[in-house]
């Protein structure tokens, strides 16, 4: 059944939730991905075996964390490892799914989280960086990036390239050295579920979310979109995945009390 | 491809080799006080590495040293930092920087002075990732100059790292090889440590063996100091051995205002004060002196921010335990 009582990060959570199969593994961060890995656990994949970064392995989370490498994230867990170690099993291949977000994106899902401006000697804005962002998204199977959708963030060029996606099309990545079969998978924004061209490896509108128009999608993007035919509505949250959402993931409203922009 | 960046430190083993040969073996007494580790071991121009995960089991205590004694071109290794970076850099005590994550404290936000330090174009950084910097520690306490790596191919963070890119002679596949990473000084704060410098960490390791493998001095802060008993009779807690360890500090509460797994969590009052301050020179001038450079010592710090009941606010919180501390006000 569908409610149509959500606001749009609850949606985020939601629609980022159906993405985790049962089985597979998951590296997150903090907040909207580790809702969406703890949503998906309740409801459909128990068996997701959730990693942070900083060496925390299968918690039974008790709240969310506030660092990816807290006492919540080894709460119960299997394991409390270094990161060193994670790194290698991302690097042997046993992460599937990773989610990122960044300051910029292109239509090849290339990310910056790096600097703003063209000079990197002297940036107009310095960002963190990489963190584990190149690593993840240069070895984990599949990338979701979960990020607002703008004209300054959809960009056609991204003035660093931190984490690669594409990079600058299709075969770019093998050529790069990077693994076969890895890169961008979905995108996921205040306004659509994107993914890519499997050809052309552009970006491509999957679905709209409810009461959002193509053109809106459109007119916030840097670049132009491919669409995809038949362009799809996202499916709404379910009343079932609202109450789990409210009452046992998030309780305290930590992620679905914030604006999703 | 070639990196654009410069290697800070000598990844050559065989110039590593002397200085772990000359580390005594001995059993000997390292314990000592923040403010003389500090003064003996850290040298102006030395290449820094802190243990921990930027705001989990930091050795804080040392930091706000670093910034007391006013120590200056220190290199720094930007890996997972985060509170530890923003310390740091209050007192511009580093002008290289080897860039995993620097300046922002993850979902905290990114503080203001921290930022300009890093945008003034008064700290020379060459990019690298969380795992690159792992696996650079790694390649160290291995004690070979490189580790090939699939990490930062393709990428601008590539482009301005100081990898040089290989080729596998067994399969042909192109791998980065990154150089050994060697700091001169480790700072890692820890459980437990025996007079020797055993130690104990307990929860995430983050890269913190390597990384006491790795560094040329290691100086440990702990929580409490133990018994060798305490190691003796399980040989499994020991996750430093002493043979690495140049000098020991008791530090209780010594993470704050970071989390301290099992022990203690995160300030988040005092650290969002702190990214408040940072909004203007004057505040941040003001609260510097105020925690930092008008108090003797940490346990003036503690006091400053709440002292016994904060802290045992702070283990309530850990345990997920109703906060009874504040009940008794």
């Amino acid at each position: 059944m569908i409610s149509t009582e959500y606001n749009g990060m609850e949606l985020l959570v939601c629609v980022a939730s159906r993405y985790l199969e049962d089985g597979s593994s998951v590296s997150v961060g903090t907040g909207l991905p580790v809702a969406a890995a703890m949503l998906a656990q309740k409801l459909y994949a128990p068996n997701l075996l959730v990693i942070f970064e900083a060496g925390g392995i299968a918690p039974l989370l008790p709240t969310m964390p506030i660092s990816v490498g807290d006492s919540r994230t080894t709460y119960k867990a299997i394991q409390a490892t270094s990161m060193t170690e994670v790194m290698d099993t991302l690097a042997r291949g046993l992460v599937d799914i990773c989610f990122l977000g960044g300051a910029q994106i292109d239509m090849y899902g290339n990310l910056n989280s790096t600097m703003v401006g063209t000079d990197y000697r002297h940036p107009k804005v310095r960002f963190p960086g990489s963190g584990g962002a190149n690593d993840f998204g240069s070895l984990a199977w599949r990338t979701i990036v979960v990020s607002p959708q703008s004209v300054r963030r959809f960009v056609t060029k991204v003035d660093f390239i931190t984490t690669p996606g594409y990079l600058d099309g299709p075969g770019a990545r093998e050529k790069a050295g990077l693994p076969p079969g890895t890169g961008p998978y979905k995108v996921i924004t205040n306004l659509a579920v994107l993914g890519y061209d499997q050809e052309s490896k552009w970006m491509r509108v999957e679905s709209v979310h409810p009461g959002v128009t193509l053109d809106e999608v459109k007119s916030n993007t840097g670049f132009q979109l491919l669409v995809k035919d038949p362009l799809e509505t996202t499916e709404a949250p379910t009343e079932q995945e609202l109450r789990m959402l409210r009452e046992e993931v998030d309780p305290l409203k930590l992620v679905i009390g914030r604006e999703a922009k | 491809m070639e990196g654009l960046g410069r290697i800070f430190t000598d990844c050559d083993p065989d110039h590593q080799r002397g200085i772990f040969r000359a580390k005594s073996k001995k059993l000997i007494d390292k314990v000592t006080t923040v403010p003389e580790a500090v003064r003996n071991l850290v040298r102006d121009g030395d290449y820094l590495a802190v243990g921990g995960f930027g705001g989990v089991r930091i050795p804080t205590a040392l930091l706000h040293e670093i910034v007391r004694q006013k120590k200056q071109h220190l290199g720094f290794a930007g890996h997972t930092s985060t509170h530890d970076c923003e310390i740091l850099a209050a007192g511009r005590c580093f002008d290289r920087c080897d860039v995993a994550y620097v300046i922002g404290l993850e979902a905290r936000g990114i503080p203001k002075m921290a930022r300009k330090y890093f945008e003034s174009g008064a700290v020379e950084c060459t990019e690298w990732t969380n795992a690159t910097l792992s696996w650079r520690l790694r390649a160290a306490a291995m004690g070979i100059s490189f580790i090939p790596v699939r990490s930062m191919l393709g990428t601008d963070t590539g482009l301005h790292s100081a990898a040089k890119e290989i080729l596998c002679p067994f399969t042909g596949q192109k791998y980065f090889a990154v150089p050994a990473l060697f700091p001169d000084v480790a700072l890692i704060h820890v459980h437990e440590s025996d007079t020797f410098g055993n130690a104990h960490l307990r929860g995430i390791q983050v890269s913190d063996q390597d990384l006491a493998r790795a560094s040329k001095k290691v100086i440990l802060s702990c929580e409490r100091l133990v018994s060798t008993d305490f190691f003796r009779n399980d040989q499994e807690r020991t996750t430093i051995p002493y043979y690495l360890v140049d000098a020991v500090v008791e530090v209780p509460f010594g993470s704050y205002p970071g989390n301290m797994p099992y022990e203690y969590y995160s300030d988040e009052r005092h650290l969002q004060q702190w990214m408040v301050a940072e909004e203007t020179p004057q505040d941040y001038q003001a609260f510097l002196d105020k925690y930092i450079f008008n108090t003797a010592d940490f346990g003036e710090y503690l006091a400053l921010c709440g002292g016994k009941k904060r802290m045992q606010q702070l283990r309530d919180l850990e345990f997920l335990r109703p906060p009874q501390a504040e009940e008794v006000e």
